[in-house]
């Protein structure tokens, strides 16, 4: 009897130590489980071509999440990111006829660095609460984004023709984005481990007071870390305009809370000092698979959201139970 | 009576700034008076619900994102129940939409308890699921509301034995608002439970040795945040006369309010009385800036910009304090 039950405490402590340690393995035995899932309900749908689609929309979310899981590594958040793709959004599109790709692409990418330093400036310098510094960028940037627009309507808008070929573009069946993503994740994930700047993070994330005791200049690493996350916004808005090739208000701003989702599935802790980017792509390709599922099953709209909102719930509660130590 | 005004410098601060923009609209515009007045608390009363309803758990140290969500399912449960039906059956109605919103705040407050993820992540998923949950019982906008629900809202008091004309200045959605705030918070405040939600707030460890049941205060105080949120979807229905399943932009309003109003982030800190005027302030700036005929979208980004001004003011001038 009491063999037995250690054994399986065994088991779970075994299961625990996984979990905490490699995140990322039952992340994708879940992603696999789903996509099982999927073949079974509708035989057939996983080819090449659903893959590439799925990679393709999964990327532009992983590069949100991207912004999420660096803020929440110092136990910040950035909900500003959705403007400031949009923003660059609009300028690239608005531009280009004045501008040249190249330029246009240039001047869109200025709003969002704007809008990352001053939320790095308010974070840091001013010790305002990250949710509230962003949010309240992200207002001003709404307001300004709705002033502009208009110049928009009047000059009309254009999509530059290498940002269509990268946001929906396939060579030899691999989507074209994955130029753009493959290097950036591979930045974030070996910048997080092996470079000074990621263990800074880290290390304001665990306790900023202790990191700013060790010599740590924790408001250079704040103001920087935000403006890093404006531009890789910034990017992830360029290539949202060339995935969905029509720059509206909307384009960006509801895949915001699922960034997040994205990076709390995958690991990150949201107060700050635990995590990593590879979970967190792992959980963008959780999300979108989970949409297409969802959309398959051809259940009503509002049953999708619920089903949405309730894995997200589930995943985060089973990840933090096998995490939290007793 | 000076360690008062000390204790309440913040929103003594923000009612000079509302008597303030009061008397500046008065001045641009000579007609404001108690029709504009009364557009003014009507548009600013399903803000000042959401900021109650996100004020209780910000002092209970947590954060509610699913506010939004939960006005949009009550909204929608109360015009789906008042449609068609009698004028008085909507007396039914009320207390049938507000134990809905507190069941549903309990909901996500079990859900914080019991699963022990953040209340940033669990309110995240839940805004999602209750989103969901309105687009069910009403996929597209919709439904009805009774006649006097309707005029609860519109006008202003009628008391027979004070004249006319103090009575024309007290609209009567100001005293819906201040009748159903004070319901709650005031008995709260005074009782035991109130206390709770404070030392919650300001440290659960602290709380919990003291003999505070963290767990239960913080599924109460969800559970009124829930309450507040109905309340906002009721006004929602009554001023529209429709249900929208589709959630207004109250969340964002909500915390704005609620930091503006002197409630701090973190729990512990504030009270109702503040957040309430700083809705009526960011409101009434949004009517003076109309009034000037400014473009409206620039009041987005003036509204932004005050938020984050004065949160950073705040923030330097904590700082300052410390240091010192």
């Amino acid at each position: 009897m009491t063999a037995v039950s250690s054994k399986s405490n065994n088991w779970l402590k075994g299961l625990r130590t996984l979990v905490r340690d490699y995140p990322i393995i039952p992340l994708i035995i879940l992603l696999l489980g789903l996509v099982v899932a999927l073949e079974v309900m509708r035989p057939g749908i996983i080819n090449e071509r659903w893959m590439a689609n799925t990679v393709k929309f999964a990327i532009p979310l992983a590069m949100l999440a991207a912004c999420q899981t660096l803020t929440m590594l110092t136990g910040g958040i950035d909900l500003s990111v959705g403007v400031a793709a949009t923003v660059s959004a609009f300028v690239a599109a608005s531009q280009l006829t004045v501008l040249g790709p190249t330029g246009a692409i240039l001047v869109a990418l200025v709003p969002p660095l704007l809008i990352g330093l001053v939320n790095g400036v308010g974070v840091a310098l001013f010790r305002v609460h990250p949710l509230i510094m962003t949010l309240g960028t992200g207002l001003i940037g709404t307001g300004c984004l709705l002033v502009y627009q208009r110049t928009v309507i009047a000059s009309g808008s254009s999509v530059p023709d290498i940002l269509s070929w990268l946001g929906t573009g396939l060579s030899y069946g691999v989507p074209n984005s994955l130029i753009i993503f493959v290097p950036l994740a591979v930045i974030i994930i070996v910048g997080l481990r092996r470079t000074g700047f990621g263990r800074l993070l880290y290390a304001v994330g665990e306790n900023e007071e202790a990191a700013r005791l060790a010599g740590v200049r924790t408001w250079q690493v704040l103001i920087t870390l935000y403006v890093i996350s404006g531009l890789i916004a910034g990017i992830t808005g360029l290539l949202y305009l060339g995935l969905i090739k029509a720059p509206s208000l909307s384009l960006v701003e509801p895949r915001v809370l699922p960034s997040v989702a994205a990076a709390v599935i995958g690991g990150t802790s949201i107060f700050g000092g635990r995590g990593g980017y590879s979970g967190t792509i792992v959980g963008a390709l959780i999300l979108t698979v989970l949409a297409t599922m969802l959309t398959v099953m051809q259940i009503p709209e509002g049953t999708r959201r619920i089903f949405f909102g309730l894995i997200i719930l589930g995943v985060t509660a089973i990840y933090v139970r096998l995490t939290q130590d007793r | 009576m000076f360690r008062f005004l000390r204790k309440h410098y913040w929103t003594f601060g923000l009612l000079l700034i509302l008597i303030a923009l009061l008397v500046f609209t008065r001045v641009i515009q000579p007609n404001f008076g108690t029709f504009g007045l009364e557009a003014l608390t009507r548009a600013a009363l399903p803000f000042a619900f959401a900021t109650a309803a996100q004020a209780i758990v910000v002092i209970a140290g947590g954060i509610d994102l699913s506010i939004a969500s939960m006005m949009a399912v009550s909204s929608v449960t109360a015009a789906v129940l008042m449609d068609g039906a009698s004028e008085q059956f909507a007396f039914l109605v009320i207390p049938v939409v507000l134990l809905v919103g507190a069941t549903m705040g309990a909901i996500n407050g079990v859900l914080i308890v019991i699963t022990r993820v953040p209340d940033i992540v669990v309110t995240l998923a839940m805004l999602f699921v209750w989103e969901g949950v309105a687009l069910m019982i009403l996929n597209s906008p919709g439904g009805g509301s009774a006649e006097w629900v309707q005029g609860m809202l519109v006008g202003s008091i009628v008391l027979g034995f004070i004249p006319e004309i103090v009575t024309q200045w007290v609209p009567k959605a100001f005293i819906v608002m201040v009748v159903f705030l004070c319901i709650v918070w005031i008995p709260l405040r005074r009782s035991n439970f109130g206390l709770s939600v404070y030392a919650i707030g300001s440290s659960d460890m602290a709380a919990f040795r003291s003999g505070v049941n963290v767990n239960r205060t913080k599924i109460a105080a969800y559970a009124i945040c829930g309450l507040f949120a109905a309340m906002g979807g009721l006004v929602l229905t009554a001023s529209t006369g429709i249900g929208a399943p589709i959630p207004g932009p109250y969340l964002l309003a909500s915390v704005a309010a609620v930091v503006l109003g002197g409630v701090t982030l973190g729990g512990g800190v504030g009270g109702l009385l503040g957040p309430i005027i700083a809705v009526l302030i960011l409101r009434l700036i949004r009517t003076d800036l109309t009034l000037m005929s400014v473009d409206p979208n620039i009041t987005t980004i003036v509204e932004g910009t005050i938020m984050v001004v004065v949160v950073m003011a705040g923030g330097f001038m904590a700082a300052r304090r410390k240091t010192r």
